[in-house]
């Protein structure tokens, strides 16, 4: 028989060490339950990579591939070198002057956007392809260069005044969406896995098995996303604002506010479609198929705005649609928490609506 | 059996779909043995075992725990039983130590951690994650999770399978301990060496339900033979006559498959030269020839026919 014998902790008669009592916070079920979800997220290089490099991958792309640029420069053509003179006075044209059959191919082949010859008796002709915006611009240019160097005097003088705020650009409009859709995946994900992983490695059983209170488990969730959840937030907005500028005009409070109410109601949601499968396979289909809707609907990269006014109210009612628009209220447009209130309502409504049904139908083994 | 009953299930049923796992199951456990729960796969036993746990609700019947009662003491219930479960698999991202503090943050008493992991022998592996374990440190370590409440009443459900000999051995070593030690232990194995090595007392299962119920050596005596011997004839187109053997001095059984002939047998001795002899006159060649004492294994197989891993 091996020396363990000697070892006294498993032996009643014997002084065992115990600590009953005095335990210190760290041995408290929840905050070990808690602790084991940070470890078993930070383990995971899979997962850090998607909830903290991509979105700032896909905001870095986007926001460079869709950065304003000066007003284009429209390209157009000409016949004869009186007409490109007169022509040349707008720099918001860039004029060639080409023999007319050249000129005619390059319209076709859409190299410029408008040729302009004289017509008979001085009079002008235009040639552009008038569904394509630029060539509509193109011959209000024209005309107009080409009516004032003959000597037109407007009635009403008139003078422009160019405006270009941050807060209007697409990057402004992305980092928001980006931010939702970042605390969405994150919380569906993060509760979706670690959940229906446990049930197949009848981990689960196991823990139902000792004393644990079982809504602690639940709870090191929710206490373990929020904590994820500051870092993730600032790391998606620190890199909006000290890269791109995009502004924070509301109440950082408000925001932080509408980030955990958005995160719960989606771990919430998580926990509903990981209540009662045990493959991996499973929920993964789950949480595509309800994520791929919001991730097209809920504006994340366009304006919900494009979609039909019928199905609008459905949009808005998902909580993508509601975390996003409020976001994009309080950053853009420094909305108060009373203007976010009908967002907030639609979160709220998803958080005990998905957290009462997950708890109906969990299945714990 | 003066002992109180650590455990008492009573009528004890439960069927899922179309099959009957467990069927009017009658069992008492005293306090301070080790008892086992010994039968093939699908007999009943990890249904029988995880309705004592409290994790499974039977269909009916009555469950009686260190004499408290699942409906009405669950949480002062769980706080005293130590479980291991078949097949369940720890978090691998986490080290031994994070998943013993864990499992102790649950009860309310206990050795500390590294004192529960060095009873089980995995003192440097404290800091190592419990997916670059064996199959052995593993079993060892759910085995330091069900010991860090300092429980009464152990469960283990088929600890040892799938274990090479010698991480059997230090999992047997460490039941030993428990026992010695005075707690109760109720356990489900389908190895009947194990069971004779470790149980006080065994019920045999099959088809939910308890077809045999004694201390190994009363179980084995039970069937009335001492030895077994076992044989395989050579291949010479000739038939061997099997009721010739059964006219031996004190062979007592003969069962003849897959090309071996088993003899459950009294008196080895006498047995064994006289076989030789009979072999010889019939002019049959031996290819092999086995004898053992008489096994829980045997015991199962004169109870049912079959072999405990014929499933």
């Amino acid at each position: 028989m091996s020396d363990i014998t000697a070892v006294p902790d498993v032996s009643p008669s014997h002084t065992v060490p115990k600590s009953p009592g005095r335990r210190s916070w760290s041995n408290h079920p929840l905050v070990q339950l808690t602790l084991v979800r940070f470890r078993e997220f930070l383990r995971e290089p899979e997962a850090l990579f998607w909830v903290f490099v991509f979105p700032v991958l896909l905001a870095a792309g986007l926001g460079i591939a869709f950065r304003n640029r000066p007003a284009d420069v429209l390209k157009i053509a000409t016949v004869t070198p009186e007409l490109a003179q007169a022509l040349r006075r707008t720099k918001l044209l860039d004029v060639q002057q080409l023999p007319e059959p050249a000129a005619e191919e390059a319209l076709r082949t859409g190299k410029v956007v408008l040729v302009a010859s004289p017509g008979p008796a001085g009079s002008m002709v235009y040639q552009y392809d008038n569904t394509n915006p630029e060539g509509r611009t193109a011959r209000m240019l024209a005309d107009d260069a080409i009516q004032r160097s003959a000597g037109r005097s407007d009635p009403v003088a008139s003078s422009d005044r160019i405006m270009r705020e941050a807060g209007s650009r697409y990057i402004d409009f992305l980092i928001p969406g980006l931010l939702g859709m970042n605390l969405m995946g994150s919380a569906i994900w993060g509760m979706g896995f670690a959940i229906v992983d446990a049930r197949r490695r009848k981990l689960m059983k196991r823990l139902i098995a000792t004393p644990m209170p079982r809504r602690y488990y639940l709870l090191s969730f929710a206490l373990s996303r929020l904590v994820l959840l500051v870092i993730e937030v600032a790391f998606v907005l620190g890199f909006g604002v000290l890269i791109f500028g995009v502004p924070m005009r509301g109440s950082l409070i408000d925001l932080v506010l509408l980030c955990v109410l958005g995160s719960l109601s989606f771990c919430a949601l998580g926990l509903l479609i990981a209540s009662r499968v045990s493959t991996i396979e499973a929920v993964s289909g789950l949480m595509n198929v309800t994520m791929m809707p919001m991730w097209i609907l809920s504006g994340v990269f366009f304006s919900a705005q494009r979609f039909p006014d019928a199905v609008q109210p459905l949009i808005k009612a998902l909580p993508l649609t509601a975390v996003i628009d409020a976001l994009r209220l309080n950053m853009l447009q420094g909305g108060n928490l009373a203007q976010m209130a009908p967002q907030m309502g639609v979160l709220a409504v998803w958080l005990v609506v998905c957290f009462t049904l997950a708890l109906k139908l969990f299945r714990w083994r | 059996m003066s002992a109180p009953a650590a455990l008492r299930v009573c009528k004890l049923r439960k069927a899922y779909k179309d099959v009957v796992a467990v069927d009017d199951l009658e069992l008492e456990v005293h306090q301070g043995e080790c008892f086992g729960l010994l039968g093939p796969n699908g007999a009943g036993k990890t249904t029988t075992i995880e309705i004592c746990e409290g994790i499974t609700a039977p269909d009916s019947g009555e469950v009686e725990v260190l004499g408290l009662n699942w409906k009405s003491d669950a949480d002062r219930l769980r706080q005293r039983l130590g479980i291991q479960l078949q097949e369940t698999q720890l978090s691998e991202k986490l080290t031994v130590l994070e998943t013993v503090r864990l499992f102790r943050s649950f009860f309310r008493q206990g050795p500390d951690a590294a004192d529960v992991i060095a009873v089980v022998e995995l003192g440097e592996k404290q800091r190592s994650r419990v997916g670059n374990l064996s199959g052995g440190q593993k079993q060892r370590l759910a085995m330091a999770c069900a010991l860090v409440g300092d429980p009464d009443f152990l469960f283990l459900d088929e600890p040892t399978t799938g274990l090479d000999p010698q991480a059997r051995r230090q999992l047997w070593d460490l039941v030993e301990q428990f026992k010695r030690a005075g707690r109760t232990i109720l356990l489900t194995t389908h190895y009947m060496d194990e069971a004779e090595q470790l149980c006080d007392r065994v019920a045999i299962m099959d088809h939910g339900k308890v077809i045999a119920l004694g201390t190994p050596r009363e179980l084995i005596a039970s069937i009335g033979v001492e030895h077994m011997v076992e044989f395989a004839a050579g291949d010479t187109g000739k038939r061997l006559d099997i009721s010739a053997l059964g006219r031996l001095d004190g062979v007592r059984n003969i069962r003849a498959e897959n090309g071996s002939v088993q003899m459950q047998v009294t008196e080895l001795h006498h047995a064994v030269p006289a076989l030789l002899t009979e072999l010889a006159r019939q002019r049959i060649p031996l290819t092999e020839l086995r004898t053992h004492s008489a096994s829980l294994e045997d015991v199962f197989v004169a109870l049912t026919g079959r072999h405990l891993r014929d499933e």
